[in-house]
């Protein structure tokens, strides 16, 4: 397995979505060649920072805004 | 090379939204009713016992759109409190502007309260919330452009980062080296540089913990298309991170 076809499959490989013939293809690629694993591991890292760390706060008041919003238009329509 | 694999166990939930830890923990304040952590859904009387109940049975938002249906606008209260958070955050990341995001959220709230008889049912209420609460945001963006057509196909021709560049490794737990306030403004510039059709497929699926065909769904695209952008994203953002993160040399800071 060249290291094209190893990022060609990296997605999948992440996700967990690899048959474990693939999956033997692939560690046996990481066995030998550094720049892969750093590549993996590092793009793992990047999910898992991502999805554990909120970038954007819910604006204090908005909550109610649009809950004062939603009521109006209950009032109108129902 | 003798170095331990770490190729298996790792993976990244792919369906409900990530839970995460909040970088300010002022926004704590302003929601005591939702203060539990993200993913978690709201334990009413109906999602509890179908929460138990098992994959095969109705997801607990099929019982809440019932009530709302029925003219139980507190029911709706209730999935807005579950989902406000995801759809600003979608509304951000999309429109890159708090106002307009602000904006979007509003809408597609009250859009979704005036279709509700059009949600079929076939797709998550969540899914189909995401799903108006992007269209909101592309029409938002094309409105600020002043009718310029914005779709997010948009600037994706760029192959940067298709290719990894930058090997060095990371730092181990290379975000403690940052403050919060810190480390949220990296992120943000990180994700922010990325093109547009790229950033929403990342943010869709690895964020918000949609599935590749929801996300496909969502943005009406195909899954091969998910698949390579999603592929790309990361990848880019990797790189980007790299800047930051990787693992000093000796005597560099």
């Amino acid at each position: 397995m060249t290291c094209t076809e190893f990022l060609a499959l990296l997605d999948d490989l992440i996700d967990d979505s690899v048959t474990p013939e693939t999956r033997a293809q692939l560690q046996e690629h990481l066995r030998g060649c550094e720049h892969c694993e750093v590549t993996l591991n590092t793009t793992r890292k990047t999910i898992e920072i991502y999805r554990s760390h909120e970038i954007y706060d819910l604006p204090p008041g908005l909550r109610e805004r649009l809950h004062a919003a939603i009521m109006a238009r209950c009032k109108k329509g129902c | 090379m003798s170095r331990p694999l770490q190729v298996q166990h790792r993976t990244v939930p792919r369906f409900g939204p990530a839970r995460r830890r909040p970088l300010h923990s002022s926004i704590q304040t302003c929601c005591e009713p939702n203060s539990r952590p993200k993913g978690i859904p709201q334990p009413t009387a109906m999602s509890t016992i179908q929460l138990i109940a098992g994959e095969n049975e109705p997801h607990p938002d099929v019982a809440l759109v019932e009530r709302v249906r029925g003219g139980d606008v507190l029911a709706y209260d209730t999935l807005v409190r579950k989902y406000d958070r995801q759809i600003f955050r979608i509304a951000q990341h999309i429109t890159q502007n708090r106002e307009d995001a602000e904006d979007v959220m509003q809408d597609a709230f009250l859009k979704a309260y005036e279709k509700i008889d059009q949600f079929q049912g076939n797709s998550k209420f969540y899914t189909w919330l995401v799903r108006i609460a992007v269209n909101e945001s592309l029409m938002r963006l094309r409105k600020r452009r002043t009718g310029k057509m914005v779709s997010i196909d948009e600037d994706i021709e760029t192959d940067e980062g298709s290719v990894p560049r930058d090997l060095a490794d990371w730092a181990p737990d290379p975000e403690q080296n940052y403050g919060q306030a810190e480390l949220a403004e990296i992120l943000r510039k990180t994700i922010q540089g990325l093109p547009q059709g790229f950033r929403i497929v990342f943010v869709l699926r690895d964020v918000e913990g949609l599935s590749t065909e929801e996300t496909a769904e969502t943005l009406g695209l195909s899954i091969p298309a998910v698949k390579s952008r999603l592929l790309r994203a990361r990848l880019q953002l990797r790189e980007r991170l790299s800047r930051y993160f990787r693992r000093k040399r000796g005597g560099e800071k």
